[in-house]
């Protein structure tokens, strides 16, 4: 229980500090988990980032930690910590935005957030690309599919196959 | 809104059902993508415009931002039980397999999966990455129609994408700036 406790208390503050998604608090993570809790070790911390890396919505490192330290009560416990307290604060602005009904203010700062969030938008997968890609193979993949599912009407997964496909022959081979 | 046409919202179960799928196929990434190809563009639920208001206010509150644009859209159409109904969908297929994969990971002590696995892994979500700029350059395209707002995209995609300055600090010039935008356009 005092396990659980912790656990709750670690990646809940982790939550409120994640501002531009959960990347921005992984050092913070590895630290808490690692070298203040013993709860893994280092080694285990990569494979569990390695592990969850591809699984949505992101962050699901937590789900991992929290099954080794408590088992499954754990992993839903590390869940809700992760997840509960950011989801609250977005739950009160959309809130907030919902009452605004029609005002004015409204109409006025949703017409600049748009630009703001398709910048973001397209900003944000220069920027993982750039993180994550290191070779032609990868980049070329990553051209290739932006511009088949901006210019046709092709089905995303099979694109996302194809890209799989693809490096599994040129990577794996 | 009255200039907003407002569809008969779904019902809980199909909300669940919808977020499901999405959490579903956005293995390897492209989650957005997902969640405006279910929502706006098949269901008709949301449209652009919401959308990117609602993806807005989830980069503005700390956390998983998909997360909190599903916790938005699901409160939107359905108020707090569809807030859940949208993230109970979202995260069941993922946590279903995650605990799999740990499972099978505590007890072999050693990440499954062989190399070749794991470059099928690199190009799915190289692919998913390009999935999102696809979006985004959709958005774009639909919704850009000035020189203003097209000068604001492009500086937020040179302050993160190339120059990586941190989303935070980019959003807290550019949200200001898009908005002298806006009203400079109006009082044209």
């Amino acid at each position: 229980m005092a396990t659980l406790l912790q656990i709750a208390a670690v990646f809940g503050v982790l939550s409120l500090l994640a501002f531009g998604g959960g990347a921005a608090v992984l050092p913070d993570m590895q630290r808490q988990v690692v070298d203040v809790h013993h709860w893994i070790t280092s080694r285990e911390f990569l494979d569990m980032f390695a592990l969850s890396r591809a699984i949505p919505p992101g962050s699901m490192i937590v789900v991992l930690i929290g099954q080794k330290t408590a088992g499954i009560a754990g992993a839903l416990v590390a869940l809700l910590a992760m997840f509960g307290p950011s989801s609250l604060l977005a739950f009160a602005l959309g809130r907030i935005w919902h009452r605004a009904g029609a005002a004015a203010w409204r109409e006025t700062l949703e017409q600049a957030m748009a630009p703001v969030s398709i910048g973001v938008t397209i900003a944000s997968g220069i920027a993982i690309a750039r993180s994550t890609e290191h070779d032609w193979a990868t980049y070329a993949v990553t051209a290739a599919t932006t511009l088949l599912l901006a210019l046709t009407r092709l089905h995303p997964l099979a694109v996302m196959a194809g890209g799989a496909l693809l490096l599994a022959l040129v990577g794996g081979g | 809104m009255a200039t907003r046409s407002t569809p008969e919202p779904p019902g809980l179960g199909a909300l669940f059902l919808s977020f499901l799928t999405i959490g579903s196929t956005s293995f390897g990434g492209g989650l957005l993508g997902w969640i405006r190809r279910e929502l706006v563009e098949r269901r008709r639920w949301i449209d652009d415009q919401q959308f990117l208001v609602f993806y807005g206010i989830s980069q503005m509150v700390p956390g998983a931002t998909n997360v909190n644009l599903s916790v938005i859209i699901g409160t939107q159409l359905r108020g707090v039980p569809g807030a859940f109904a949208a993230v109970a969908g979202l995260l069941l297929a993922p946590l279903a397999i995650l605990l799999a994969l740990g499972a099978l990971y505590f007890a072999a002590r050693n990440v499954p999966g062989s190399r070749l696995i794991n470059a099928a892994l690199i190009g799915a979500g190289a692919a998913a990455i390009g999935f999102n700029l696809a979006t985004g350059i959709r958005l774009a395209h639909h919704n850009i129609r000035r020189i203003g707002p097209a000068l604001v995209a492009a500086a937020i995609i040179i302050g993160i994408g190339i120059l990586r300055i941190p989303l935070l600090e980019v959003l807290l010039v550019m949200l200001p700036a898009s908005l002298l935008v806006t009203l400079a356009e109006r009082a044209r």
